[in-house]
């Protein structure tokens, strides 16, 4: 296993991962593909023609749903969640380092919120908004039918930072007198920034995609993904793909953006987090 | 800052948003109701007409099924990727890079990713047009697409990660010098990997196996897309009730759905202890 010449066995497996990976992405992008069909062209190749006519007719008034106003709404509703995200966790995640009353009972029922059937949880979100005669908004219910899911992977992040922070950084900066908020704007915040990151990548992805706990909890507008789901029934062109193709762009935009910023944070970490070899000053 | 201040916002959602709808749930379950109107009762009317039922019983038989062939493969084949990516990739870099390809696709639209099997699957996709062309088979067959098949391998699809990611964590805690003592002691790969590995990453196989079966259990949009209608599913038939009005019977369904899931996950809970393994 960790002899110095490749084994048989690495041949196998790297292939059964080669293999996996095109099981991943090889359909996703058949349909990038295949939304660039042309005017003629159908749901299945051969590509008949090269065309971006199916992107236009997205952007036809009307022709297929409300794609602009559901894709606005997704967009913003997910930048909202992104942030709640962040900031719920971080601040949560914080309180777990230290030992409270029901702690553990909080961190299962944050749990209970990942494990819950999704169909469960939009269908009571829905019935309590009905019930309290409140209308369910994409902004409120939504909301917090999306929170119920980013929550939990965020708190898991967390949790997982916090395990292997040292703790003797924030008791240097508390020796040298610095103040809570002090700690945290210039040690804590620095050093788990880039983690931070990871967290609003997970907030802004998950809302953007979430079908299942927006199905009832939106309200009467759709978002995005309740929109494509309706379109898979009734439309029968390349739309569809095309629609896909956009959506998967901006996700792999935000993914690439969030990257970006973790390199760039880990690269200031590393500049300004160590003065070793500079002698003494 | 004071502890309560800072957990405040997470147990405010928590309570609205999750609480409260389950509480509601509970309630709703043992209304009455009519064609047009939900009336506030407390009858077991709704339970028992959900025992009563033969179908109950073989849509839980088949939503068990999805559960377990999902959860067999995706643990077959996270448990494998993750020991490709642990034990033979050898530097941290490739390592990483080669983890964010598996997760990339996590990021994206389940809609989506299940939308993009339909030009693969298809009476006239790729797959068929393969198979034609190779002479493996004369007709295009049609149970690539909407059917079980299909069902399975989108979990497979969609789940992999869930799976993949705890393995792979358990497996980057294990000591190295634990695999060492066991070369030195003359074990060979295959008794390494069984003797030792797979001991070791339980945890991850456990926390896995929470995240792909209530995943499956309460799924129902993946089983109607997939399936093309043509399978049953608790979460779908519970998604059904619903859209014809009978909240009173789709409630009492989610509790019993419910019940099941967290005595599942409970039985896998009392293996491991989460906190530990972040």
């Amino acid at each position: 296993m960790f002899s110095k010449n490749r084994k048989t066995s690495f041949y196998i497996l790297a292939a059964f991962f080669c293999l996996f990976v095109f099981f991943l992405y090889g359909p996703m992008f058949a349909i990038i593909t295949l939304s660039f069909q042309g005017p003629n062209g159908g749901l299945t190749f051969p590509m008949n023609g090269f065309s971006t006519h199916w992107f236009s007719k997205l952007f036809q008034e009307q022709r297929v749903g409300d794609f602009q106003g559901s894709f606005s709404r997704s967009l913003t509703l997910a930048v909202i969640v992104m942030v709640a995200t962040v900031v719920i966790s971080l601040s949560a995640g914080m309180a777990f380092r230290k030992k409270f009353k029901f702690s553990n009972s909080l961190f299962y029922l944050t749990i209970s919120s990942l494990i819950i059937p999704s169909i469960l949880l939009t269908l009571g979100i829905g019935l309590l908004f009905d019930r309290l005669g409140l209308e369910g908004h994409w902004y409120t219910s939504g909301l917090g039918a999306h929170l119920t899911w980013t929550l939990p992977f965020g708190l898991l992040i967390m949790f997982a930072v916090f395990n292997r922070f040292d703790k003797s950084y924030e008791e240097a900066a508390r020796d040298l007198g610095a103040t809570n908020w002090q700690v945290l704007r210039f040690v804590l915040l620095p050093i788990i920034g880039p983690s931070l990151v990871g967290v609003g990548l997970f907030g802004f992805t998950l809302s953007f995609d979430e079908f299942a706990r927006s199905l009832l909890s939106v309200g009467s507008k759709n978002t995005l993904p309740l929109e494509i789901f309706g379109m898979t029934t009734t439309v029968t062109t390349p739309t569809l793909y095309a629609l896909g193709t956009l959506t998967t762009f901006v996700s792999f935009s935000i993914i690439a953006i969030c990257f970006g910023v973790i390199v760039i944070l880990e690269k200031r970490k590393k500049k300004f987090g160590d003065d070793s070899g500079k002698g003494l000053i | 800052m004071n502890i309560q201040l800072q957990i405040l916002p997470l147990l405010s959602v928590l309570f609205l948003f999750l609480v409260a709808p389950v509480v509601i749930i509970l309630a709703v379950s043992f209304w009455d109701y009519t064609e047009f109107s939900l009336i506030p009762d407390f009858v077991l009317t709704n339970y028992i007409e959900i025992f009563e039922s033969g179908v109950t019983y073989s849509t839980y038989l088949n939503t068990f099924k999805f559960a377990f062939l999902g959860w067999l493969f995706t643990v077959i084949i996270g448990f494998t990727l993750a020991y490709f990516l642990a034990f033979h990739v050898r530097t941290l870099r490739w390592q990483i890079i080669l983890f964010l390809i598996c997760t990339i696709p996590f990021w994206t639209s389940n809609i989506i990713r299940m939308i993009a099997w339909i030009p693969v699957l298809g009476r006239n996709g790729l797959m068929n047009s393969l198979l034609l062309e190779l002479g493996v088979i004369s007709e295009p067959l049609e149970w690539l697409l909407y059917s079980d098949f299909a069902v399975i391998l989108a979990f497979v699809h969609l789940y992999t990660l869930f799976m993949l990611v705890p393995i792979f964590n358990s497996m980057m805690r294990i000591d190295k010098s634990i695999i060492e003592a066991a070369q030195d002691m003359g074990a060979n790969s295959l008794q390494i990997l069984i003797n030792v590995i797979v001991p070791l990453c339980l945890p991850g196989i456990a926390i896995g196996t929470i995240f792909v079966v209530s995943l499956i259990m309460g799924d129902f949009i993946t089983v109607q897309a997939m399936s093309g209608g043509q399978s049953a599913s608790v979460g779908l038939a519970m998604n059904n009730k619903r859209a014809l009005l009978q909240y009173p019977a789709a409630a009492a369904d989610a509790i019993i759905l419910l019940c099941v899931v967290l005595g599942m996950v409970a039985i896998l809970m009392r293996t491991i202890n989460i906190r530990k393994e972040l």
